[in-house]
Formats: C-alpha cells, sequence, structure tokens
C-alpha cells in the first residue's frame, strides 16, 4: 500500500499520466463534438491512426512540427466529411459507416506507411515535440515538474477542454450543434441548416481525433507502427459516455483512467513477477466498460443521436 | 439534393446492388494501383490469377473463406436484430479456446463425435463471450458497439497470458502456441495435398440452417421483426429483450465456430495470429451479404479471394498487402450507398 502512495506523490507518475491522457482527451472532445450533433463516429478509431501516420509522415518527409499536426487535423477533417457525406446527407447507418471508415482509414494509413518506405525494418525515427517548460511554474516541486514540462500538445488538449466547453455552451455555434443533437427539426425552423451544422461538427471532431492520433506518434513516441493506436479510439467512444456528453467530466475521466493507466505500468513493475502482465494490460478495457457500466443508467444521451435527419420528413 | 422512397424495390437492384459496390471499390482501389505505378489490369489480373488461377490457389481461397463465412454469419444476423456485435474477433478466440482445451487431451471421443463436440463447446464459448454485453444491454442499456469492441482487447490479452503460461506447448522451440488437438479432434481434410478442411462443409452447412431459421421459423421471425421495428415487435407481443439475447447467443455462436475450424480445421494448435482479423472482416462480409445467410457464402469467397490474391499479386508487383484491406474497407462503405440506392432515389433539384 505504502508503495502505492510513494507512486502517487513521485512526479513521473503525474508526468506519464498527462502524457496518457493528452490523446484520450482530443478523441474524447472529438467524439463528444460530433455526438453532440446527433452522429455517433465509429470512425475514431480508423481516423486516429490516419492523423497518427500523417502527422509522422509530414514531419519525417521535411516538415515541421507544427505544420504536420495541421495536416494530420486537415486529413482527419475530410475523413470526417466522408463520414457525414454518408451519415448525414445521405442518412446512412452511423454504425456500419462507422465501422467502415475505420477498416477503410486505418488499412490505408498502413498501406500508404508500406508505400512511401517499403524497405523500412526498424521503424523510422523523427525529432518528436519536445517538453516545454512553462517559466517559473514549471519550478514548483512535484507539481511544476508534473504539470508544466509537457510537450506542447499536451497543453493544447488540456487548452481545447475549456475552449470547447464555451463553444458549446455559451457561443450561438455550439447552441446549434447542441440543438442538433437534441432535436434537429427546431433548428430547422429556426432557419440554420441541421445539415450543415452537423457536417460542420463532425469534420471539427475529425479533425480533434486526429491530432489525437498524431500526438501519439509526434509527441509520446517519435516512430509510427502498426497498430499503435491499439484500442484507444473505442476507449474514447466510452469515456464520452461515461462523461454524459460534457467536455468538463470528459476531463475529469480521461485523467481517472490515465491515471489508473499510468499506475497500473508502474504496478507491473513491483508485481509482475507474481501477475502476468497480460492482466495488466486488461485493466484499461476492462476499466472503460465498468466504467460505461455505471453511468449508462444515467446517461443522457443526445436526443437525436443516431436518427438521420431529412429536411420536410416528419419523424 | 432531395432522398425519395422508390415505390417498388426491384428485385435487379438488389442484386446489382454488390456488384456495384465492389466494382467502386476496385476502380478506387486502382488509383492506390496506379500511384506504385504499376499497371491497374495487370495488378488485378494478377490477383485473380493468385486467388483462382490454380488449384492449389483455389483451395486456399476455399479455405480462406471458410472462418470468414462463419464471422460473416455472426455479424449478419445480429446486424439484422440491429445488435451490433463487432466482437467476432473476441468470440472467434473464445471458440479457439474451447476447441483447444478440451481438444487437446482433456476428452477423447471417437472422430464422429469429437468434432461435433469441439464444434458444440466452440460455439458456446463464443455465445458465452457476448453473454455479457448483451445482458449490460438488454438490463442495463450499456452500448453494446462499444463493450464488444473493447471485449476484444481483452479476450486477445488473456489468450496471450495462457499461451505464454500455462498452456504453452513445452516443446514449442519457446513459441506462444499451445499443444496440439488430438488426432480424433481435427477436421479431415477435403482436397487431398491442400489445406482446405471439412470446415467448408460446417459452414456451408451453418449458412444454410441460419437462413432456413431466419425464413422459416418463428425465432428469425421475430428477430426480423426486432430489427426492423423495435417498439412495433414488442407491441405485437415478440419479447424483444429475449430475441436480442437470443440472437447475441446465436451471433457468438457461430463467431466461436470460426474459432474452431481455425484451431481444429486449419492449423491444429492454437496461436496468438490464428486470425487476421477475421472478426471485423466478418462484418464487411455480412454487408456485402445484405445480410442474407446464403449470400454470406458467395460474399465470403470474394472477399477471402480478394485477401489470397493480394499476397500473390502483392509479391509479383510489389503493392503493399494492405491493399486487400484497403478494398474491403471501401466495399464496406460502397455496399451501404448502392443498397440504400435499391431503396432510394436521388433527386437533384
Amino acid at each position: 500500500m505504502l508503495d502505492i502512495f510513494d507512486i502517487l506523490i513521485s512526479a513521473g507518475f503525474w508526468a506519464a499520466t498527462l502524457r496518457i491522457v493528452s490523446p484520450l482527451i482530443l478523441g474524447t472532445l472529438g467524439e463528444l463534438i460530433c455526438e453532440r450533433a446527433g452522429v455517433l463516429n465509429l470512425g475514431i478509431e480508423g481516423i486516429m491512426t490516419m492523423g497518427a501516420m500523417c502527422g509522422w509522415m509530414w514531419v519525417y518527409m521535411g516538415g515541421d512540427l507544427w505544420s504536420g499536426v495541421l495536416f494530420a487535423a486537415f486529413v482527419g477533417a475530410l475523413f470526417g466529411l466522408l463520414h457525414s457525406s454518408f451519415t448525414v446527407y445521405l442518412g446512412l447507418s452511423q454504425h456500419v459507416t462507422g465501422i467502415g471508415i475505420t477498416l477503410f482509414a486505418s488499412s490505408l494509413s498502413y498501406y500508404v506507411f508500406r508505400m512511401l518506405l517499403p524497405n523500412a525494418t526498424t521503424p523510422p525515427k523523427i525529432v518528436p515535440f519536445q517538453p516545454y517548460e512553462i517559466p517559473l511554474l514549471s519550478d514548483i516541486p512535484v507539481v511544476g515538474e508534473a504539470l508544466f514540462s509537457q510537450t506542447p500538445l499536451t497543453y493544447l488538449a488540456l487548452l481545447l477542454v475549456p475552449a470547447v466547453w464555451y463553444v458549446l455552451y455559451k457561443t450561438p455555434v455550439g447552441l446549434a450543434v447542441r440543438m442538433a443533437g437534441e432535436n434537429p427539426m427546431a433548428v430547422e425552423a429556426q432557419g440554420i441548416n441541421v445539415l450543415s451544422i452537423r457536417t460542420g461538427a463532425v469534420m471539427v471532431g475529425s479533425a480533434f481525433m486526429a491530432v489525437g492520433g498524431a500526438f501519439i506518434t509526434m509527441s509520446a513516441f517519435d516512430a509510427f507502427y502498426f497498430g499503435m493506436i491499439n484500442g484507444r479510439g473505442w476507449i474514447c467512444v466510452a469515456l464520452v459516455i461515461f462523461a454524459s456528453w460534457r467536455p468538463g467530466k470528459a476531463l475529469i475521466g480521461a485523467l481517472l483512467f490515465a491515471g489508473l493507466d499510468a499506475l497500473q505500468v508502474r504496478a507491473q513493475q513491483m508485481a509482475g513477477a507474481i501477475i502476468p502482465y497480460q492482466f495488466f494490460l486488461m485493466l484499461p478495457y476492462i476499466l472503460s466498460i465498468v466504467a460505461m457500466v455505471i453511468m449508462a443508467r444515467r446517461a443522457s444521451y443526445p436526443q437525436a443521436l443516431l436518427t438521420p435527419f431529412r429536411r420536410g420528413e416528419r419523424t | 439534393m432531395q432522398i425519395e422512397l422508390r415505390e417498388h424495390i426491384a428485385p435487379w437492384r438488389i442484386a446489382l446492388a454488390p456488384v456495384a459496390a465492389v466494382a467502386v471499390s476496385l476502380l478506387l482501389g486502382s488509383i492506390l494501383i496506379l500511384w506504385v505505378g504499376a499497371s491497374v489490369s495487370e495488378a488485378y489480373l494478377l490477383l485473380v490469377k493468385g486467388a483462382l488461377g490454380s488449384s492449389f490457389a483455389l483451395t486456399e481461397t476455399f479455405t480462406r473463406s471458410i472462418p470468414l463465412i462463419f464471422t460473416g454469419l455472426a455479424a449478419a444476423i445480429a446486424f439484422r436484430a440491429r445488435f451490433y456485435n463487432i466482437g467476432g474477433e473476441g468470440q472467434l478466440y473464445c471458440g479457439a479456446l474451447a476447441a483447444t482445451f478440451f481438444g487437446t487431451g482433456l476428452v477423447t471421443l471417437p472422430p464422429l463425435l469429437m468434432i461435433p463436440f469441439l464444434m458444440l463447446v466452440g460455439a458456446l464459448a463464443g455465445g458465452a463471450a457476448l453473454a455479457v454485453p448483451v445482458l449490460l444491454k438488454t438490463h442495463l442499456k450499456v452500448d453494446e458497439v462499444v463493450t464488444t469492441l473493447l471485449l476484444n482487447f481483452v479476450i486477445l490479452l488473456f489468450v496471450g497470458y495462457l499461451l505464454e503460461g500455462p498452456w504453452k506447448d513445452p516443446m514449442s522451440m519457446g513459441w506462444p502456441q499451445s499443444e496440439s488437438i488430438i488426432d480424433e479432434g481435427v477436421f479431415p481434410k477435403l482436397v487431398d495435398k491442400s489445406r482446405l478442411h471439412f470446415g467448408l462443409l460446417f459452414a456451408v452447412i451453418g449458412s444454410v440452417l441460419c437462413w432456413a431459421m431466419m425464413r422459416f421459423t418463428v425465432w428469425g421471425y421475430e428477430i426480423r421483426a426486432v430489427g426492423h421495428n423495435p417498439s412495433a415487435a414488442r407491441f405485437s407481443g415478440i419479447n424483444v429483450n429475449a430475441t436480442v439475447i437470443r440472437t447475441a447467443l446465436i451471433s457468438g455462436g457461430f463467431a466461436g465456430l470460426a474459432g474452431v475450424s481455425e484451431v481444429a480445421g486449419l492449423k491444429g494448435y492454437l496461436t496468438l495470429d490464428i486470425s487476421p482479423g477475421f472478426g471485423y472482416t466478418g462484418i464487411a462480409v455480412a454487408m456485402l451479404a445484405q445480410l442474407h445467410p446464403m449470400a454470406v457464402i458467395l460474399s465470403a469467397l470474394f472477399i477471402s479471394m480478394i485477401y489470397v490474391g493480394a499476397d500473390s499479386m502483392s509479391r509479383a508487383v510489389n503493392i503493399p498487402t494492405y491493399i486487400a484491406d484497403v478494398l474491403v474497407g471501401l466495399s464496406v462503405l460502397s455496399i451501404l450507398v448502392s443498397v440504400m440506392l435499391t431503396r432510394y432515389r436521388l433527386r437533384w433539384r
């Protein structure tokens, strides 16, 4: 027990938690934006893979890091456009479209990677984002080391939480997005185009997801591996439900989750001899399921989630 | 753009939908082939040759289609009831686990009983793997998509643990693999000197039974009713939850059979890579078959042809093998649109 306490007060643990949480925050916010507008985006796993590959490849080919992030976001938005042309404009099954996009986007990422680097046996590396120590604040013991010596993308992810909250709850655009997910007829009655609002939300959300994927290859690691997203996208979908579709709760849920994940890695080093490592690796997935079960009863789904909107049609 | 419901759904449109979807996928895939600098016609010709060009290739294509028929049926029946079982991969491994557990010496029966016994326990294990997600859905309203997806990872890690720990074959030179299935449990070969085994027959029988159930039985009717309109089904006295649970168990059972046939039919032992994503590809198979159990056979054969053919094509013209997965992903998307166009017409104004 004492050991776990030691872990909890170590700066390394908190730094790791923030590193793990960044792609989860980005993915969860992205999924949240889509679902708030009424569109389930199961393309997330594939879009994150795509973002991871595109951002990394951009830098490997000589681009700089930030334009790589932008490129990943752009490609993510394109896949969002593909998803919304299917689910929003044609009203096709959001489940199947999402799965299709995940299959397509992740295999396309691998194809492009192999295509551009046919002979890479050991994955080539880039120079990733370096930790940026915020002056003064990073000098605070433990907290400073953990919180204020992160890579810029982590700060970006953390700042996007209040930003998304502000846009969703305090601006007319956010109101329209939320309304498109609750009562699209009412949006239409206001003279706002539901289809455009939903498409925009899915594109922005997908861009977030792609940046979340890019974080993994450009900040957490420095190379692109096959299968490196490893279910993170699906965990984000679970986190959105856990968060009851609220950005603030999404941050808390993601932090809780990442903290347990970081703890798990450290516990593995201590108890690895007794408990096989696979059981530690299972924990994140089992935790996500448990989290969903706990929250499912209280979950207040956006009312129009999964329902396509066709103008002039009564539902 | 306006979307209008067609008054009559012409049968030729339904039959043509998958053909159109495949054509569109191949057309889009050709962009990737052109990018490599290869000739599209040559590449696709090599693909077809690699999958159908010799008796060896043919048996390989049939062999690869066996797990795809099973996982395709699993997806088809579940999606019919609008139960989105994306956990075929995990259920496949559960079936494989059961076959390995009972088949490596724990139980010895004459072959005529042993093979059906292994299939039974495999199907039960596959169904059991889906029991938690379906009960969570029916009783606690937990979305099944995410739970089935996440369980795939849990089950795969568990298999990894067994194969590196208690189940590891001491004679395997350090590879994480189980002991071999006893001879009584191994599926006989369908064609001599090939890898094609009796699993194909079982898969076809499975499709026929599944089709007959959907077409002629009350269960099948209830599944279709629940899938079409759950509240109408409830009003007409159908127990929706019971139907969803039953469907899920059957679906998981089929996915479990895929695992049994890979272990007892093809490999002879369990490894961590018996499935390169058959569970996920099964969704593509089911969609391409428009969720029809008999059409699943054809669409599984087609997708297996793409995989087997892409292997030999990529060796010949240096196209990454991932082209097969890209084509499969594209076909899921294009079949959605082409099926929609059988029911609706687009009017531009």
